[in-house]
């Protein structure tokens, strides 16, 4: 069978089960298909060939002596921040160039426990600071869409890797939209699973309080398919949610309908400057879901428009402290120097891009002394008056739709010498991560250019069953998911 | 308590307290003292890439045992906080402690201090993790970081010390109660306590407090006496010559008996303390409190009042027994196996202690134990033996161990109660010593002390005095 890289997790699965293929000829498809157009994507940062093949001949085997299960033997791309004993894990920062991961990251372990092959790292923005991945210590990233184009960030690797076919799925990391905006960018569905609901144990924190690890796939089926499987309270992560794992993928049915359920419209995430196509699409797809039997109602998220300077303000506290581990002493760069405080220095100096450097010096103002009430305090109390918002909305529906960016993705350098642009682009997605709420993205729509834009559906905490059931009517019933970008 | 008249001191302590916990405060590592450097670690206690901490209940357990030992308030929602400094024995260069909501909250310690009884309040106790052992030689710095991550709680005091000796008591009654607790083993030694001191001086009568200097990081009760009175009297001298006192952070040189400056207020760290976001809050509830509280221990003040009312021991006897959970111990074992209260705590402060002081081992380190000890006092009091056989059986006990029976016996330690034995060594004494026979016969009783001293002698120790007397007058009245 040919082109099995370009197929889903459930339809690989099917052809498992069937003996209809082997892992490792989709491994060798994906490798192929690597091959073939990431000298060009630049998706992937490290592939190991040897383990992937060795993965997949083990899944092969466990299969063929009985053992089940829909991710055994599927090839997925790590966003290269999340921990994969004995693989790099460089958050594409020069600081942890060389750095072998000594342990599993809990998610990538009960992967791992469930047969998945992890067949290579993907670029992202250095420490998943960034929307673009131009920040990457190593590669820029190209849209497969168009190479001209970012695909998007902070896992741009992840979603380029899947929309290019050069992966079945990838993980990548949310903080305050990294997932949405990448999947939106490249035309993938990715989720922001809400905020305990998978273990945070093995990501490199970027910003404690916000981080989640999720799926970037080409379906809302696959990415419930990764949820479940990585979903759960784990006892080496404290904000970690004790609550039963759903069957996620087996409640997505196939009538498509979406009778009885209320979708919110906020009329605050319509903003100013918006890109026309994008807005004409977004409200494409909510007449759709309309069609589909949603009833829309109105709601307002009146302090999402704070949520920009809230999330830069608490990202950054958070991302001075937990990036100041990064010292030369134990693994990662090392910069000697006549004593400690000089080592530290010249270790960081080198080691972190511009990127990282303004953020932290950013997290460490806002938290110095004097500074701190002004900034973090009243930030985090802003933080609040942004979630009890959303509580309030989702007293009136049980989903809620809104772009996912202001405009489709933009080209490779246009942004990056306006950081704050760049910023801004995040506004429709951070209110989600300071909330601690869940978000999908999924296709809806292409601009004129030929560049993808995404539809964000939003639920409450642990209310993922609702987005993915909206999302996946929505998916079924429209095409724009089956599009693929050409490769000359 | 002033100086001169003119100056009171007021003296605060934050003592750092690493408690008995199996592991560590934030992951699962071996809390072991004495492991080859860097063998208990993992990616959490080593600041790895994606690592989280996880609270170890133990720890919180004995932390809030420790508040109520020491009468505080055990705070029902408390929180974590990252202190943030760069230095190689802080693997995160950060630590995970409590800012504004600590576990525990005020306290107070009653000791006596030079036969004067104090209360010293406390502030609060709060629970962090300690740092990486650092060591510097001339070939670099080498870091060990099995002791990072381990749990260490923080007592403060308020200012409310005047002197060197009020220190010292505090220290020394806090080493034990927390030694009573099983809250640690305060071995200091191993750096289970130390303490920075925080030293001010004012005027007799002012209340605002002078500028305070913080000497940091003393282990030793005795340097802190001795920082604390150098201190004093440096900052005294420095007002006294017209000078100002200046806030800082001094070190102790304990072979000069001196501190010295190590850095002022202007460059004291901004250590940036938020709430550290991979740990919920704790909640401790009234029914956990109440359950902790009917778990605590006998503290050594009430064990000493026990020793008294119970035991009727005096209260010397009580202070002295208690002043070492250790001791107390042994004492309160043998006291299980025995009714000869008084004369077990004679041995425990007589030949036991020397023993102790000559061996150069602690009394749970010999061989000697309380069983056999309580079997000694039976021994004596039964009248089988006499004291300097007592003694000399301790001694057997303490350094080879065995039956004290069976070395009695084989040893031929008992003391002789036959009359005929007795009786032929008074004939003897009599016939032998003329002189003394006819003082007391001229009415000077005590001379029958010197025909004492000849039977025991003769009979080599062992017969038994108050037998021998009364032969000896037997002999001598008729």
């Amino acid at each position: 069978m040919a082109n099995l890289n370009t197929k889903t997790i459930s339809e690989l699965s099917d052809l498992l089960e069937q003996g209809k293929c082997t892992s490792v000829e989709i491994v060798n498809d994906v490798l192929a298909a690597i091959d073939a157009r990431d000298g060009k994507i630049n998706a992937y940062l490290t592939i190991d060939r040897t383990s992937a093949l060795a993965q997949a001949e083990a899944a092969d085997k466990a299969r063929a002596a009985g053992k089940k299960g829909a991710l055994l033997g599927i090839p997925l791309a790590i966003k290269d921040l999340l921990n994969v004993k004995g693989q790099p894990c460089t958050c594409s920062s020069k600081i942890l160039e060389g750095y072998t991961a000594p342990y599993d990251a809990t998610a990538i372990a009960k992967l791992r426990e469930a047969g998945a092959v992890f067949l290579g790292r993907v670029n992202m923005d250095e420490f998943a600071m960034g929307s673009s991945t131009e920040s990457s210590a190593f590669k820029k990233t190209r849209n497969p869409w168009n190479t001209d184009h970012v695909p998007g960030g902070s896992s741009g690797g992840s979603a380029a890797s899947v929309a290019a076919d050069e992966a079945v799925a990838a993980l990548g990391s949310d903080t305050g939209g990294s997932i949405r905006q990448p999947a939106a960018f490249c035309g993938c569905v990715g989720l922001k699973p809400t905020y305990g609901m998978i273990s945070r144990y093995g990501l490199t924190a970027f910003a404690s309080s916000l981080d989640q690890i999720g799926p970037i796939t080409k379906t809302v089926e696959d990415s419930a398919i990764l949820l479940e499987a990585m979903a759960g309270k784990d006892e080496m992560d404290s904000t970690s949610i004790d609550l039963s794992v759903p069957d996620f993928a087996k409640d997505l049915t196939d009538d498509h309908s979406l009778k009885g359920m209320k979708l919110g419209l906020p009329k605050e995430y319509f903003v100013e400057g918006m890109d026309s196509e994008v807005e004409k699409a977004v409200r494409d797809a909510v007449e759709h879901c309309k069609k589909l039997g949603a009833e829309i109602v109105q709601v307002s998220l009146p302090h999402s428009k704070y949520a920009i300077a809230v999330y830069y303000i608490i990202a950054t506290a958070e991302a001075s402290a937990n990036l100041a581990r990064f010292d030369g002493i134990r693994y990662g760069l090392r910069k000697d120097g006549a004593d400690p405080i000089e080592l530290y220095g010249k270790t960081r100096a080198a080691g972190f891009g511009p990127e990282v450097k303004r953020r932290i010096i950013l997290g460490t103002y806002v938290l110095s002394s004097g500074y701190y009430d002004a900034y973090y305090l009243r930030a985090q109390k802003v933080r609040t008056l942004i979630r009890n918002d959303f509580v309030e909305a989702f007293k009136q529906c049980d989903a809620i739709l809104a772009p996912v960016t202001p405009t489709p993705a933009y080209k490779i350098g246009e942004k990056t010498n306006d950081p704050l642009k760049m910023y801004l682009d995040d506004i429709l997605t951070t209110p989600v991560n300071l909330a601690g709420i869940c978000g999908l993205s999924v296709p809806c729509g292409f601009s004129k250019a030929g560049l993808p834009i995404g539809l964000q559906i939003l639920g409450d905490s642990f209310k993922e069953v609702n987005i993915l059931k909206v999302g996946h009517a929505y998916e079924q019933t429209t095409t724009w998911h089956k599009q693929r970008p050409e490769f000359s | 308590m002033s100086i001169n008249g003119k100056y009171e001191a007021c003296i605060g302590l934050e003592t750092h307290v690493m408690q008995k916990t199996q592991t560590k405060m934030f992951c699962g590592c071996k809390h072991e003292y004495g492991a080859a450097p860097n063998t208990n670690v993992c990616p959490v206690c080593l600041g790895y890439p994606g690592a989280l901490p996880v609270l170890n209940a133990k720890a919180i357990e004995l932390c809030c045992k420790a508040g109520l030992l020491l009468g505080c308030k055990i705070n029902p929602h408390s929180k974590w906080d990252r202190k943030n400094y760069f230095y190689p024995d802080m693997s995160k260069n950060y630590q995970i402690t409590q800012a504004d909501q600590p576990l525990c909250l005020g306290g107070q310690i009653v000791t006596e201090v030079n036969g004067e009884q104090k209360t010293f309040t406390l502030e609060r106790i709060h629970q962090e993790e300690n740092a990486a052992k650092n060591t510097h030689d001339k070939a670099g710095s080498l870091v060990d970081y099995n002791r990072a991550g381990t749990a260490l709680m923080e007592i403060v005091s308020t200012p409310c010390m005047h002197s060197a000796d009020d220190a010292f008591a505090y220290i020394q009654a806090l080493k034990l109660i927390m030694e009573y607790g099983g809250i640690s083993d305060c071995d200091l030694e191993k750096g289970h306590m130390r303490s920075d001191v925080n030293v001010s001086v004012r005027p007799v009568g002012q209340e605002k407090l002078g500028a305070k200097v913080e000497i940091k990081n003393m282990n030793s009760p005795s340097f802190i006496v001795e920082a604390i009175k150098y201190e004093i009297e440096r900052q005294i001298e420095v007002i006294e010559n017209g000078g100002k006192v200046v806030q800082e952070t001094r070190g102790y040189d304990s072979d000069r008996g001196e501190t010295f400056s190590q850095r002022t207020k202007e460059d004291a760290h901004d250590y940036r303390y938020f709430p550290e976001p991979d740990l919920l809050p704790v909640e401790i509830s009234g029914s956990q409190i109440a359950q902790w509280k009917s778990e605590l221990p006998e503290l050594p003040v009430q064990r000493r009042e026990r020793y008294v009312k119970e035991l009727g021991l005096p209260d010397y006897d009580a202070k002295v027994l208690t002043a070492e959970k250790s001791i107390s111990d042994f004492f309160d074992a043998a006291c299980k196996k025995t009714k000869q209260y008084k004369l077990v705590s004679n041995y425990m402060m007589g030949k036991v202690a020397s023993l102790v002081t000559e061996k150069g081992i602690r009394v749970v380190e010999s061989k000697l134990t309380p069983e056999a000890l309580a079997q000694v006092a039976d021994l004596v009091s039964g009248g089988t033996i006499g004291s300097s056989a007592a003694n000399e059986l301790i001694e057997i006990l303490f350094t080879a161990g065995g039956d004290p029976k069976v070395i009695v016996e084989a040893k031929g330690m008992a003391q002789v109660n036959d009359d005929s034995a007795l009786e032929k060594w008074a004939e003897e004494a009599i016939a032998g010593n003329a002189k003394a026979v006819a003082d007391y016969k001229a009415g000077n009783p005590a001379s029958i002390n010197s025909l004492m001293g000849y039977v025991m002698k003769q009979s080599k120790g062992k017969a038994n005095p108050p037998a021998v007397i009364a032969m000896l007058k037997k002999k001598l009245d008729t």
